[in-house]
């Protein structure tokens, strides 16, 4: 199990939880399955999230490996100017 | 791709070479996006809303389309349903729909055989509207019985109490701040305004379509991501990605504003309609009216600190407004706010709201400078009300390597504490200061990121190296990229030539921002380059019959590996490329990818001012500009991004705001009344360029362009606080606020 940090505004969608944990050996897996079993994370996770796997900021990185001591964080789509 | 385990000594990287665009530039050769033209080709306006909200009941175009040398008119009706609510939101900026949502608003376009019988066109427009109340600011937008701007945009989790225009609500932080304000000596709550500013890039947007009566299109543009706008033009168009080639101009800055689409689907469409090439250049008035401003902000900030500086708690509320349409740049700035400290507790809530103002676009660091202005003026007043250093409390609670960010991950390697300290070793801060002077200093920081990214790196049969890149060079990337290109190589820099490759030379890229370029094209470049040396060695152990791995490349040869490789004379990059049609044919090198690992990047800048007390107007004396660049390919360029980016911190600190009247319209749409700072506004930008090498890069380097523009909106408002004696929380500090704050009104 990876426990992956939810940002304030989506722990709703958590039942208040700031961390939640799901069954995942990469990005991929950790999109999915918080969609699967936090239903209300789907609308932000189909407008676009950030991962922050152990510090690095991941966009669209599906493949990008997440061990079970990872630190994972649910961030927004990351943009700039 | 991490760094190079093996420290090495630079040939090119960190040299100052010549600019290679330099030349065109100042002698006129260089193409922007206006110098474009095409046979027969016709000129294209828009007329726009003169109402700020209004509801469009019919549009009129018989009398135009009936009008000599008129070709094509369009409206919304000319373009597809887009395939998503982003891009129907993007679509919908371009040209209205059911309502003009701002003062400027384009309504309708005509392409016609002069600007003279275009603009007569557009004045026998006939549009019908109903006008509607309008809103446009921050506090009457949030109301509940505020105009709502669109229906059915407000956020999923609204608060009671919000107006329908909150489209976005958030929050990022951890810990228990009730337990955290609790243990503080001294807590200061503040509320700031930053004014919605534009990002000032002195060439319009422009370009030119061409669509011919089978569907193949051209576009020439003046972009920071040609494929973006292929994208989008495509999708508006209805058209098959491949069938429209866009190719980017030469960029008279962007800082953000030119990420997205405003004339371009619009000149295709009359191109399609008219068949003829249509060229759109947009007036300075089109540019502020219709082109995206950044976001105006209202924030509370809250901080605990104790006597000694340790910061204790810290909470802000942010509200921005990014006009007609939802917004999601307050995201940023509530990650950003608090990301330069070390908090036990911290929260950051954000709220994005619509108003009738033009949608705003990207702006250098979107979010953060706003946000980080309101936390910086806070702390530096912690430190007037407690007697404590600035820079030693910044560096008694600095965010450093293993740090769980306000907004979440646990910061790598990171350079705040470095350029804080270089900051307090700098002559500047311990300079002496006169009457009406006063010093101030802030805290910066940018996320960076990498994306889509692809290479060519071609091996030309004299020796030297053209690399095709995808990412329009707007501060100095060819030169970047010919340098790191040289350097894996081992060839002289002026071997090497970058071009800018329209869409259908090149795989995809994302747009030239994020501060992405020189971190991700780079990347991908030394890539290329290793491929092709890949390759190069393989030729060579053919011709010299033995294994591969039993030849290296070193400084610009192939060379046998050792004395078990055998004896042979090492082979120059000029002389493989001679003989390669001879040994497998041309030789290059690719590479592709979805960069990651850009690394966050922190800035400190330090500004001495001096207030006239008479007329309230500011003179920027002195103004130090203190960076992590993780590594300066072409530290000339690295300069002056951090120079560009205070200087359009100090307009936006001093004089840059959107001005609305009570009619909801833009007051100041010129450059005479909306003042950007010029060359003798200010004394020279001095720069201290650190390198705290980035991990996720072979040569460590970071992203520069956004950060530079984060701390000067609280650096200049600590000084003034301390040339003055007397705090400002709004933004401009134009002469008549200061006035206005010296005399207490």
């Amino acid at each position: 199990m990876v426990a992956v940090t939810i940002w304030g505004s989506l722990r709703a969608a958590t039942d208040g939880a700031a961390q939640v944990e799901v069954e995942a050996s990469n990005f991929r897996e950790v999109i999915e399955q918080l969609g699967e079993k936090y239903p209300g994370l789907r609308p932000q996770i189909e407008r676009g999230v950030s991962l922050a796997i152990d510090g690095t900021i991941y966009r669209q990185a599906w493949f990008a490996p997440v061990r079970p001591d990872s630190e994972v964080v649910l961030m927004p789509l990351m943009v700039g100017g | 791709m991490a760094l190079d385990s093996e420290k090495r000594d630079f040939k090119i990287i960190g040299t100052r070479p010549l600019r290679p665009d330099g030349i065109d530039k100042v002698t006129g050769r260089a193409l922007y996006g206006a110098d474009m033209n095409a046979p027969g080709m016709l000129v294209g306006k828009a007329l726009r809303s003169p109402h700020a909200h209004a509801r469009i009941l019919s549009i009129d175009t018989t009398a135009a389309q009936a009008l000599s040398g008129v070709k094509a008119v369009v409206t919304a009706t000319d373009f597809a349903a887009a395939s998503s609510s982003f891009n129907q939101d993007v679509l919908d900026n371009c040209m209205a729909r059911e309502k003009a949502l701002y003062d400027g608003h384009a309504v309708a376009a005509v392409a016609a055989t002069s600007e003279a019988v275009a603009l007569k066109a557009l004045s026998l427009i006939q549009v019908e509207y109903e006008v509607l109340p309008h809103v446009t600011e921050i506090e009457d937008a949030i109301k509940p019985d505020a105009p709502i701007v669109q229906e059915g945009r407000a956020a999923d989790n609204l608060p009671e109490g919000y107006s329908q225009n909150v489209t976005h609500v958030m929050s990022f932080g951890h810990g228990d701040l009730e337990a955290g304000f609790a243990k503080a000596d001294k807590i200061i709550e503040r509320t700031f305004r930053t004014a919605a500013t534009h990002q000032g890039y002195i060439e319009p947007h422009a370009c030119l379509a061409s669509m011919a009566s089978d569907g193949r299109a051209e576009l020439w543009c003046c972009t920071q991501g040609q494929y973006y706008v292929r994208e989008l033009c495509a999708d508006f168009l209805g058209l098959e990605t491949s069938q429209l080639r866009v190719t980017a101009s030469e960029i008279g800055g962007g800082f953000g504003g030119k990420t997205t689409v405003f004339i371009e689907p619009v000149a295709l469409a009359l191109s399609r309609k008219s068949g003829r090439p249509v060229k759109m250049v947009m007036s300075r008035e089109e540019v502020f009216k219709a082109s995206g401003p950044t976001v105006s902000s209202l924030t509370d900030v809250k901080i605990g600190m104790t006597h000694d500086g340790r910061i204790t708690a810290a909470q802000a509320m942010l509200r921005y407004q990014g006009g007609a349409f939802a917004c999601g740049t307050i995201e940023f700035g509530a990650m950003s706010a608090f990301a330069a400290y070390d908090l036990e507790a911290v929260c950051a809530d954000g709220i994005n709201v619509m108003t009738n103002r033009p949608r705003q676009a990207a702006y250098r660091a979107p979010g953060a400078p706003m946000a980080i202005y309101a936390v910086e003026s806070v702390v530096d007043e912690l430190c007037q009300e407690l007697g404590l250093d600035p820079l030693d409390v910044r560096l008694k609670n600095a965010a450093r390597k293993g740090t769980k960010s306000s907004y979440g991950p646990t910061f790598d390697d990171i350079g705040l504490v470095a350029t804080l300290e270089a900051a307090k070793a700098h002559p500047h801060y311990s300079a002496p200061l006169g009457p009406n002077q006063g010093r101030g200093l802030s805290c910066g920081f940018w996320f960076n990121f990498g994306g889509n990214t692809c290479v060519s790196l071609n091996l030309d049969a004299d020796g030297t190296v053209g690399i095709t890149e995808g990412n329009p060079d707007i501060g100095g990337s060819r030169a970047s990229i010919s340098m790191m290109a040289a350097e894996e190589l081992g060839i002289p820099y002026d071997k090497v030539r970058t071009i800018v490759a329209d869409t259908a030379s090149l795989g995809f890229n994302d747009v030239t921002d994020g501060s992405r370029v020189t971190f991700a094209v780079g990347l991908a470049t030394i890539k290329a380059a290793r491929d092709a040396i890949q390759k190069m060695c393989a030729r060579v152990a053919k011709i010299w019959d033995i294994d591969e791995d039993a030849v290296i490349w070193e400084d610009g040869y192939a060379k046998p590996a050792g004395p078990n490789a055998g004896e042979f004379e090492p082979m120059s990059i000029a002389e493989i490329a001679a003989i390669a049609n001879n040994t497998g044919g041309p030789i290059a090198g690719h590479h592709e990818i979805n960069a990651d690992g850009a690394g966050v990047s922190f800035g400190v800048h330090l500004v001495d001012l001096e207030v006239d007390p008479e007329t309230g107007h500011t003179t920027i004396l002195r103004y130090t500009v203190f960076q992590d660049a993780g590594k300066a390919i072409h530290p000339d360029y690295v300069e002056g991004q951090m120079q560009g980016g205070a200087v359009q911190g100090i307009g936006w600190a001093l004089n840059e705001e959107y001005i609305y009247g009570t009619d909801g319209k833009l007051q100041n749409p010129g450059f005479l009344d909306y003042r950007i700072p010029v060359a003798s506004d200010l004394p020279n930008i001095d720069t201290v360029i650190l390198e705290i090498p980035n991990p996720g890069h072979p040569y460590g380097v970071r992203g520069v362009g956004e950060t530079s523009i984060v701390p000067p909106l609280a650096a200049l408002s600590n000084a003034v606080a301390r040339a003055i004696g007397k705090r400002m929380h709004e933004l401009p500090m134009s002469p008549p606020r200061i006035l206005k704050t010296i005399k207490g009104q």
